[in-house]
């Protein structure tokens, strides 16, 4: 490689990683500011944070959307990681290409489409709306990010573990618990945990699919903002962005600790 | 439990779920689109019956399908939403692709003890809240933002500039969100590019550039056309970004649904844009779908 190549990467990535972070940075720092004027620097200060415990409906707004992205990270788990079984194991079945449309779609569905149709939905069967209407809402449009990271895991697996254990006379479920899951699990796992952050950062769909009683974080967060900007959501999103960073710096070391462990045992990553 | 049982469940249990909370859904919208505002109030008086048959069926919708569609195709309005929503995603998408490709070429390039952790540095800022990284733009994009401050004591301007509120503040909001979604794709599809092809190439005399050119812009292609799908159809129906960023003068065509569901309350009315937008990107989903099975297929 020559020097020229080597100085156009340095630049490309510095200046691509300044204008992802840069902004982060700001907030976390303003986060720490004793002023009440954003903008303003006024010297280090933690009162935000303060604020934050004794501000009941942001609290609650905060354990909401925890319990709707746990709820629904699992159910879009369970149906993601059936959905990509489906799509890698089964070559032929009848509407196979409805089902991989469906599977993808959300993918790139505009939210708002997804958001008023489920709504609808909700409306045309008579329920109401609330906790579990979020849940179904979120579990359906992360299901399929779900499948793609399963899937990728999917493609490496190989088969002949569960065609031994099967010749051995287990049957298809035993294989599926026995082998094939604890196989996949660093793929199930990233997959929940991908589900569960899209839940958490999650406005569009939640805001048509609610109810009373269930305004979750971001719902909260964004009628504040366009109210007027509060150093208070500085501090918010501050914590949100540490919980994130624990979650995935946490999640990328129990998959190194995986890939190790396969390369200890031989078997493909 | 035999092994057709066990095909029958895997298959069943996510097809079901979604053919009745993302299939079923669109025909809702559909038949809702086609409904009149009977009353002030949700969830209004239908124009027809799932029971009318078929026959019925194209009655009632010959009478009625143009209301609700006459209003949103014979209002410049949402035209404008529509055309705004589409230059703001194609504008958007070349610019992701302008800064994309040098990052993604770059990191592809990069040693293999550090590939893994610039994956991650792209992908952690997607893991945060969207929201909130669109609320630090604002505090850095309004005239007193910190955008003007640093432009101001370099002495690069002497006025301070209205960014906030506009389509540029726009556009910077969403290269920004999704940055990710841009690089993550072409980075796959560099990685994988075979590097002997581009010593072939030098060996045979040709120079770095026009490598770049003839075998790596080719080879990537397909990482190229899911980057651009990826974003392209997510922007188009943004409402997060334009309402925060843009302020009253961007109007994009998610925005507009929004409106019109929340505030105006016209159910039948946001249901014909939805149905309207979702024709609009029936096309670029269905390519982007099978740019996804072709990929699929290939690394088996």
């Amino acid at each position: 490689m020559t020097r020229g190549s080597r100085l156009i990467d340095a630049t490309a990535l510095t200046f691509g990683f300044a204008f992802l972070y840069l902004p982060i940075v700001i907030l976390i720092v303003f986060s720490f500011n004793a002023s009440q004027l954003v903008t303003v620097w006024g010297g280090f200060s933690t009162r935000w944070y303060g604020a934050i415990l004794e501000n009941r409906q942001l609290l609650d707004a905060g354990w909401m959307t925890v319990k709707v992205g746990l709820a629904s990270a699992t159910l879009a788990t369970v149906i993601g990681t059936f959905a990509a079984l489906a799509l890698n194991r089964y070559a032929r079945f009848r509407g196979r290409i409805l089902f991989s449309g469906m599977v993808y779609a959300p993918l790139v569905m505009p939210e708002v489409i997804t958001g008023l149709s489920l709504l609808l939905l909700f409306v045309a069967l008579g329920i109401d709306r609330g906790f579990w209407t979020v849940t179904v809402a979120h579990a359906t449009f992360t299901a399929g990010f779900v499948a793609v990271v399963v899937q990728s895991r999917l493609v490496t697996l190989d088969r002949s573990l569960e065609e031994a254990a099967a010749d051995l006379g287990a049957a298809p479920f035993q294989v599926f618990r026995r082998i094939t899951l604890p196989l996949i699990a660093p793929g199930v796992i990233a997959g929940f945990l991908l589900a569960f952050t899209l839940s958490l950062d999650d406005l569009v769909i939640a805001s048509f699919t609610t109810g009373p009683g269930a305004t979750t974080l971001p719902m909260r967060i964004y009628s504040q903002v366009r109210l007027g900007v509060t150093p208070e959501i500085n501090a918010i999103c501050t914590i949100m962005i540490g919980i994130v960073a624990v979650l995935v710096i946490g999640s990328s070391l129990a998959t190194k600790r995986a890939a190790l462990a396969d390369q200890r045992t031989g078997q493909p990553d | 439990m035999s092994d057709r049982a066990a095909r029958r469940i895997t298959i069943l249990i996510p097809y079901l779920w979604l053919v009745l909370f993302f299939l079923v859904p669109f025909g809702i919208v559909a038949k809702m689109s086609l409904s009149q505002v009977a009353t002030a109030v949700p969830p209004y008086v239908p124009n027809f019956g799932w029971g009318d048959g078929w026959s019925g069926w194209l009655d009632k919708a010959r009478e009625l399908s143009s209301d609700n569609y006459a209003v949103v195709l014979g209002d410049s309005l949402y035209i404008d939403a529509f055309l705004t929503s589409l230059r703001i995603a194609a504008t958007g998408t070349l610019i992701l692709l302008i800064i994309g490709y040098p990052m993604a070429h770059a990191m592809a390039r990069a040693s293999a003890g550090i590939r893994p952790l610039l994956v991650m540095a792209v992908i952690l800022p997607f893991w945060t809240s969207f929201l909130i990284r669109i609320y630090a733009w604002i505090g850095i994009l309004k005239p007193e933002g910190l955008l003007n401050e640093v432009l101001l004591a370099v002495g690069l301007i002497s006025e301070r500039l209205q960014i906030a509120n506009t389509e540029a503040a726009v556009l910077v909001g969403v290269v920004y969100s999704y940055l990710p979604f841009m690089v993550l794709p072409l980075y796959a599809a560099l990685e994988r590019l075979d590097r002997t092809l581009l010593e072939a190439a030098g060996d045979l005399g040709c120079p770095p550039w026009r490598a770049f050119w003839r075998i790596t812009v080719p080879l990537t292609l397909p990482g190229i056309a899911a980057g651009c799908f990826l974003c392209f159809i997510p922007i188009v129906g943004e409402v997060v970004i334009p309402d925060l960023l843009g302020g009253s003068d961007t109007l994009m065509i998610g925005k507009t649904l929004w409106t019109e569901f929340f505030s105006n309350r016209d159910w039948p009315v946001a249901s014909s844009v939805a149905i309207l937008l979702l024709v609009v990107l029936v096309g670029p989903i269905m390519v982007y779908q099978h740019l996804q099975a072709r990929q699929i297929e290939s690394r088996r």
